[in-house]
């Protein structure tokens, strides 16, 4: 008896646990999702903040988190590709592939504010890009760059080895082979990785801080040299600068809900594909 | 080795079949050279760090930069200790592990043990999906939200502190230790269960004592990787936390975090000044400190894969 009662209030407590953290995370999107309705309009979309931030739009930062988002992916992805296709395809010593798996995981593990002074010693300093789209996208590439190499290796090493050998049996050369067979089997997997990636590097803030970000910026951005204004960066800076908290809060709530939106729907998308690819390869 | 297969090839005529084999050449180098570039980067960072960093160790001592317990950049003469924001970042980061680490595992021991098929088909991607909520959004709830709701539920004189910051923090990071602690738990065998049931043991028996040590090192590289994360968590810390770079005394303190000190002041801070490479260093401190839990995480999780019989 004393089994089962201890057995019942562990399984409370367990349940508990995951009722918190739903609901946690829950009122979060609620608070935002309630709040940030209220300013979101046509204008609010398409139009550039007027009156010192405090009114107007915030279309400029939704354009330049959508450049860097796209720099940082179209730099990033080649690698990330050819890195996962060197390390399922071409099998090299184990010693190898372990000093690159765990620089990937290193890498992965560098907080993002670190990567943040890297891209400004490096790319904003030494290679005098400036304050730019290009610095920015950089930064965020290197920091996405392990997110999407173990994805694409997940992709990668789901087809089935059978396939690739009928290839080579048919004389196919190993770059035919995975050209012509391993790629596209693996292009949905591959395609979830990179919009799950598309997700974090929409979000991040930290490594545009000195990289890329500005306030205030009159316009769109006109080449890849220019500053840009960013959602992650617009929120923080409405909430930390200006002189109209309150007017200032309530449009960092629409951007906030701006940014949520995006990136859930992005990383729905990709769920949502995983899970069909999961129900197809074990059906 | 050779490259090409035989059979099939062995029918190209010799140039063509030379001009292929330098192709596939080709292609392997191009491979290789890329797989690199985490390594490049990786090794680029460091060098980066301890090149921009090295120069305010001319004028500070190493012991003193550590463990000086005044970090005031901009006075004159300017005190560089980072002994406050130290102990702000640990303090922060386990204040945070304290609400994530039951809340994560407990979440993920339910959804791999008890939830039923179609609890987890919507719990576990919701759960994937929130832990790509951006960090921004967390700072911003808690600035806006837990912060004055905490200071009128318990009389604070500041809503902006430590605790907050690692409320939010420990929010925040739930999600993330909850899917590596259920990958963890995946993985345990389904015959360890099946042969404590037949010993007679229940389920919370068989799942505290079977399964639970069984995918305790894996368990333990989520907690130490959601560590890793808390400590390099940057704009929560820096939106929540308070902002005051003194050695805290209670947990109601406003605090400066290592990152919310370096993203905070390296906009103000000009380039090439002992300032600036202060920040630099703290970057170095900061990232050496995340670079051992990821290295102890690697070595955990490799001894798990060998006493599970996985591969690697």
């Amino acid at each position: 008896m004393k089994k089962d009662l201890t057995q019942q209030i562990g399984f409370a407590f367990l349940f508990l646990c995951i009722i918190l953290t739903v609901l946690f995370l829950a009122a979060i999107l609620l608070f935002v999702t309630v709040k940030g309705f209220r300013v979101i309009s046509w204008e609010f979309l398409t139009q550039g903040p007027r009156n010192a931030m405090t009114e107007g739009g915030v279309a400029p930062a939704i354009v330049g988190t959508l450049y860097l988002t796209l720099g940082a992916i179209l730099f990033s992805f080649p690698l990330g590709l050819a890195c996962a296709i060197y390390l399922c395809e071409y099998s090299p010593k184990s010693y190898v592939v372990n000093i690159i798996r765990i620089s990937i995981n290193n890498l992965a593990g560098v907080p993002s504010v670190v990567f943040g002074l890297f891209g400004l010693a490096v790319f904003v300093k030494f290679f005098h890009f400036g304050i730019s789209i290009l610095s920015g996208s950089l930064t965020l590439g290197i920091l996405v760059l392990p997110v999407i190499i173990s994805a694409t290796q997940e992709a990668l090493l789901a087809v089935p080895q059978s396939i690739r050998e009928a290839s080579l049996a048919l004389g196919a050369t190993k770059w035919e082979t995975i050209k012509k067979i391993v790629l596209p089997a693996a292009l949905p997997g591959i395609l979830t990785g990179v919009i799950l990636s598309i997700g974090r590097v929409a979000g991040e803030t930290a490594p545009i801080l000195f990289t890329a970000a500005a306030f205030y910026r009159k316009g769109y951005p006109d080449s890849i040299f220019s500053e840009v204004m960013a959602l992650p960066y617009h929120i923080y800076a409405l909430m930390t600068e200006g002189v109209h908290p309150e007017k200032q809060t309530a449009i960092a709530y629409g951007c906030c809900l701006i940014l949520l939106v995006l990136v859930l729907m992005v990383s729905l998308v990709a769920v949502v594909i995983r899970q069909r690819q999961r129900s197809l390869s074990h059906g | 080795m050779t490259i090409l297969g035989h059979g099939g090839l062995s029918a190209c005529r010799g140039r063509t079949l030379k001009t292929m084999r330098i192709k596939e050449r080709c292609y392997q180098w191009i491979f290789t050279v890329l797989a690199f570039s985490s390594l490049f980067f990786l090794v680029g960072i460091i060098i980066v760090l301890f090149r921009e960093a090295l120069p305010i160790f001319s004028k500070v001592k190493v012991g003193d930069f550590l463990l000086g317990q005044a970090w005031y950049p901009t006075y004159d003469p300017p005190e560089f200790g980072i002994l406050p924001l130290i102990l702000a970042s640990v303090w922060v980061s386990l204040g945070a592990m304290v609400v994530c680490v039951p809340l994560g595992v407990g979440s993920a021991l339910y959804l791999n043990e008890l939830a039923s098929h179609r609890q987890k088909a919507i719990l576990k991607p919701l759960v994937e999906i929130l832990a790509g909520v951006p960090s921004i959004v967390y700072g911003f709830f808690g600035m806006v939200i837990l912060a004055p709701f905490l200071q009128n539920a318990l009389h604070l004189s500041i809503g902006l502190c430590l605790f907050t910051a690692s409320l939010t923090l420990g929010i925040m990071a739930t999600p993330t230790v909850c899917s590596i602690a259920e990958d963890a738990l995946s993985y345990v065998p389904l015959s360890f269960r099946e042969a404590s049931f037949a010993v007679g043991a229940n389920r919370w028996q068989t799942l505290t004592r079977v399964v639970i040590p069984a995918a305790g090192s894996g368990i333990s590289t989520a907690i130490i990787l959601g560590m890793s994360r808390a400590i390099g968590e940057t704009m929560t810390v820096l939106m929540v936390a308070g902002g005051a770079a003194v050695i805290p005394h209670s947990p109601f303190d406003p605090v400066r975090p290592m990152t919310s000190a370096i993203a905070a002041e390296m906009g103000e801070a000009p380039m090439g000044s002992d300032h600036y490479h202060a920040l630099f260093a703290i970057a170095l401190v900061l990232f050496l400190i995340t670079f051992l839990f990821n290295i102890i995480a690697e070595l955990i999780s490799s001894r798990f894969r060998v006493k599970l019989g996985l591969s690697g």
